[in-house]
């Protein structure tokens, strides 16, 4: 990290810096997830570009002070594009004990660490076996630590308002967060504007709140303790209107889009499930914008719902997590039956079973992929990262319509919770999905009926004939139908067909060639992943090639059909590495598939890749030392 | 959270099952409604009776064939739906409320009809069902009840005797059956009946009333199985004392049954009813039926007076009251929400864009 320093008009040294990458951490109760939201959204605003990394437990509240009730967030912003939350932080704001013992071993020598030392009581040392007081003893010393009683001084700037010294305290996040926006040159007004908003019905608080930031900002400003500020200037993006979006935020609103680029109506029934609630929390408030939300008895409801909803000509939507996709298999087997559209957005998190609800983790792509009884064969499509998700939905539903088909969109824990700038896109310039329903019938012996399983030769779709429109009623079901006329058949020739007929149609899908970034042209190793692990995967090849070495990078976002080209791609080099969250997923398809030696390197920690150990391991291959 | 007031009053109240459905003047027949498939059940199945009074009874309708759906899970009465001529789906075990859910939301301008069996509803499918009926959806529901399961070959059902001794219970079931009615009752329905698969006119009335409820009715048909449970009802359709056991719900009317009225229903000591003879407790005692009572109380009672046995078997309309549905509930929502932002002038573009962007200028053209 490459910075100028300067002297600011107090005197104090303003020292210029590329990036920065700062963790809020405290109790589950400390509101350390709005503080970095709220950090994030001045960085978004002061025009940086930014990577964030929400990292809470799952439970709502674990008991106060104890090592699983830590909840931190993880904020990266840069004057250039950056693809990762980053691996470890520069800045760590430890709210307590807890906080400090469980993220302070990712803080590297030399990194500033700011610490709310009213908590630092024996009973909350104990609690998590401090057995001496680590901000006494020399345990902190390889860092610039910054001991703030933040909750004392909350409470004296609070005075004033008489509120309770415990009320009080609770807003010593927002001393932190005006510390922070102190530190970083940024601005108050924005976020005091945010508070009046957020407790518009409590003004009371709001003051409160706004007290304290301006108390944090303040103490920043007249105490000695901080020699250095920092600025981190706005990067350089492509030209256009941004705002930050989260994953599932966007996933929303490529729902929202695809609907009106549809022109059909938007049905999703669901299931809440971490971390996919806020997907159906975020839709049903667009009710006039199309979209009507159902929340269902349960995961199969939900899904059952959705496809109703389309046997009847709506868009139907069904949003869950991978245990609700188990749950959901045989509908969706049905809908592979059906031949009807059907957009399944799995925001997969660590399994098995109820697993990590809260963490991240891509190990579902096996089971969208096979997860049915029987051969029934399913598009899937992976954003790469929050903003991604946008284009992913368009896609998704574009590929539902056209071909009549379910669709899996695997996104993850990390893509639905972490947010980056995410460039507006031009509404004008939106893919038109419009479709058209069966009106007439269409029997090729002239009989005057409706065959519903009557394939178009282009793209092996049946028609979508939606109930109301006379001279087409049919009837469909599980059970295999009759090439063509769609009536029950057990004829052995017909269900070979059949079995045929529905492979062929997901596999004659068209979709983009893969693309490789190769800036050096002559790389031996290529690295290919999916999903979420875009930005580290990127990252890592961004030190390689830094440090001298060229590298391969592909990216896959069409799981199934696979891109046309990939097999040519994966054999033109030497050395193909995989990485991935889960055991090798990707990497037994591409080997099965394409009898290439794909090297497969996993980790299932519940977090992402760190851009640092992807690098090492491409580095070894590079220097062709990957174990076997 | 707070409770909101629903932005419009639901129509509920004042409209009928079928009323946004679209009408013909056409002439319809049953043989309108009859697909060309083979009806493939068992010789002397229940279902081609309870088949035959469905087509004979549809045209009395008179809505458009198109804008009929039927939908079904899994089971021999499940495959009713490929027998008529409108549109139907076949859907998998247990879960046709879910897709039938689906679509009375999106579409209301389609009459919607669940067919289930004992073992789809009440076991694979039992969440869903309770949901429908709770949830008010404008669906009608057929259970066609025959206290086995026949497509799997005879195993017993939720709804089959304790003791039933079948392939799966060669000691017999120790499995404490359901009370469809009573189940149904207490999941909120609004709409209860009963029939016989083969008291035409019994069933198509209650047909009748189910079709023109607004919102979820739940029509339980006792259906024979000849092949695995062959002539379970048969003490109510043949022998002397039929008219001793088989109880014909009148709305309105006192509750009296017997070859010439001379049992009755009436209050018992332990708060529910009770058979009695009028001749013991004379006429002002008998239990006057009133299936649009508020509090379900008394057709519950009504659901229990009879056991396994079939002693006193009660069928027609016990419930039918009016509640908001959740269908015309959501679609009230959906609108209202559009009025508000077609006169804010919301569109995509400003949802995209939300409150907080930045714009990023184009790089100027010295710069290094």
């Amino acid at each position: 990290m490459s910075t100028d320093t300067d002297v600011g008009p107090a005197g104090r040294e303003v020292r210029q810096t590329h990036r920065v990458v700062i963790r809020f951490a405290g109790d589950s109760g400390d509101g350390m997830q709005l503080t970095g939201d709220r950090f994030t959204s001045e960085a978004a605003a002061f025009g940086n570009d930014l990577a964030t990394l929400p990292n809470f437990p799952a439970e709502i509240r674990a008991p106060a002070g104890t090592l699983p009730g830590v909840s931190s967030f993880q904020l990266h912003f840069a004057d250039y594009d950056i693809l990762t939350p980053g691996d470890r932080p520069d800045v760590l704001v430890a709210m307590n004990p807890a906080a400090l013992k469980a993220n302070i071993r990712d803080l590297p020598h030399g990194g500033m660490l700011i610490v709310n030392t009213d908590e630092f009581t024996k009973r909350n040392l104990a609690k998590v076996g401090y057995e001496s007081n680590p901000l006494e003893d020399d345990s902190l010393e390889p860092y610039t630590t910054h001991k703030v009683a933040m909750a004392t001084l909350t409470r004296g700037a609070l005075e004033p308002t008489g509120m309770s010294k415990k009320d009080a305290e609770r807003a010593k996040n927002m001393f932190a967060l005006g510390l922070l926006s102190w530190m970083y040159h940024r601005g108050t007004d924005a976020t005091e504007q945010f508070l009046r908003e957020k407790f518009a019905k409590k003004p009371d608080l709001a003051e409160a709140n706004i007290l304290a930031f301006r108390a944090g900002w303040n103490y920043g400003e007249t105490t000695e303790s901080f020699a250095v500020t920092f600025e981190v200037a706005p990067a350089r993006l492509a030209e256009g209107t941004y705002r930050q979006i989260t994953g599932n935020l966007a996933l929303a609103y490529g729902v929202v889009a695809a609907g009106l680029q549809a022109k059909l109506p938007v049905f999703l029934g669901t299931y809440p499930i971490t971390p996919a609630s806020d997907v159906l929390h975020e839709l049903s408030k667009h009710k006039g914008m199309g979209v009507t939300t159902f929340q269902a008895e349960d995961e199969i409801a939900g899904i059952g719902a959705a496809l109703g909803a389309s046997f009847g000509g709506a868009l139907g939507v069904t949003s869950t997590s991978g245990p609700g996709v188990a749950l959901k298999s045989e509908t969706i087997g049905l809908a592979v039956a059906l031949e009807l559209p059907l957009l399944i957005l799995d925001v997969q998190r660590g399994g098995p079973s109820t697993g990590l609800p809260t963490k991240t983790e891509q190990a579902d792509l096996l089971q969208a992929m096979y997860g049915r009884n029987g051969e029934a064969p399913v598009p899937i499509i992976a954003p790469q990262s929050p903003a991604d998700c946008f284009d992913a939905a368009l896609d998704a539903v574009r590929m539902a319509l056209t071909y009549r088909t379910p669709v899996f969109l695997l996104s993850d824990g990390s893509i639905a919770n972490g947010s980056e700038p995410w460039r507006v896109p031009d509404v004008d310039s939106l893919p038109d999905l419009s479709t058209t329903f069966a009106t007439e019938p269409n029997a090729p012996d002239g009989s005057g009926e409706f065959w519903p399983y009557l394939r178009d030769p282009d793209t092996l779709a049946r028609p979508w004939a939606i109930p109301g429109t006379a001279g087409l009623e049919h009837r469909i079901g599980g059970l295999e139908k009759a090439d063509g006329r769609g009536t029950i058949s057990y004829d052995p020739d017909n269900h070979d067909r059949m079995v045929r007929l529905r492979q062929a149609k997901i596999d004659g899908i068209p979709v983009p060639d893969l693309t490789v970034h190769d800036p050096d042209g002559d790389a031996e190793v290529l690295v290919i992943g999916w999903g979420s692990s875009y930005g580290p995967i990127g990252a890592a090849c961004r030190r390689v090639r830094a440090a001298g070495m060229s590298v391969a990078q592909a990216h896959l976002r069409h799981l199934n059909p696979m891109p046309r080209n990939l097999g040519d791609v994966l054999r033109s080099y030497r050395r193909v590495v995989v990485p991935e969250m889960n055991l090798g997923q990707l990497s037994m398809l591409l080997r099965a598939k394409f009898l290439v030696d794909a090297h497969s390197y996993t980790k299932v920690a519940g977090l992402p890749f760190q851009a640092e150990e992807l690098a090492g391991v491409l580095t070894d291959a590079v220097k062709g030392d990957l174990p076997a | 959270m707070t409770a909101t007031d629903l932005p419009l009053s639901s129509p509920s109240g004042s409209l009928g099952g079928l009323d946004l459905v679209p009408t013909t003047d056409d002439t319809q027949k049953a043989k309108d409604f009859t697909s060309d498939q083979e009806v493939r059940w068992c010789p002397g199945c229940g279902d081609y009776a309870v088949l035959a009074s469905v087509r004979g009874f549809l045209p009395e309708l008179g809505l458009k064939r198109e804008n009929i759906v039927f939908v079904s899970g899994i089971g021999c009465s499940s495959r009713f739906p490929y027998y008529l001529d409108t549109y139907g789906m076949h859907s998998i075990h247990g879960r046709a409320p879910t897709i039938a859910t689906g679509l009375a939301v999106t579409r209301p301008d389609l009459s919607v009809w669940v067919v289930t069996g004992d073992g789809d509803a009440l076991s694979i499918g039992g969440n869903h069902l309770i949901h429908a009926l709770r949830r008010n959806m404008n669906i009608t529901i057929l259970l066609f009840n025959n206290r086995i399961y026949g497509l799997t070959k005879g195993q017993y059902s939720p709804t089959s005797e304790v003791g039933k001794v079948t392939k799966s219970t060669p000691m017999g079931s120790v499995d404490a059956p359901f009370n469809p009615v009573s189940l149904a009752l207490g999941a909120e329905a609004t709409f209860v009946g009963r029939a016989l698969d083969s008291d035409r006119k019994g069933l198509t009335e209650v047909l009748r009333q189910a079709a023109a409820h607004r919102g979820a009715s739940l029509v339980e048909i006792f259906q024979d199985c000849p092949i695995f449970n062959d002539g379970s009802f048969d003490v109510l359709r043949k022998g002397d004392d039929v008219a001793e056991r088989l109880i014909k719900l009148v709305d309105g009317e006192p509750i009296l049954f017997g070859n010439d009225g001379e049992y009755g229903v009436v209050r018992s000591a332990a708060g529910g009813l009770e058979v009695a003879k009028v001749a013991d407790v004379g006429e002002d005692a008998i239990v006057v039926h009133r299936a649009g009572e508020e509090d379900p109380t008394q057709s519950f009672a009504l659901s229990r007076l009879s056991d396994q046995d079939l002693t006193h078997t009660v069928t027609g309309i016990f419930r039918k009251v009016d509640r908001p549905t959740y269908d015309d509930g959501a679609r009230a929502q959906v609108e209202a929400a559009t009025e508000q932002a077609e006169q804010r002038g919301d569109n995509l573009e400003a949802l995209l864009r939300g409150k907080d962007t930045w714009a990023v200028m184009p790089e100027p053209e010295n710069e290094q």
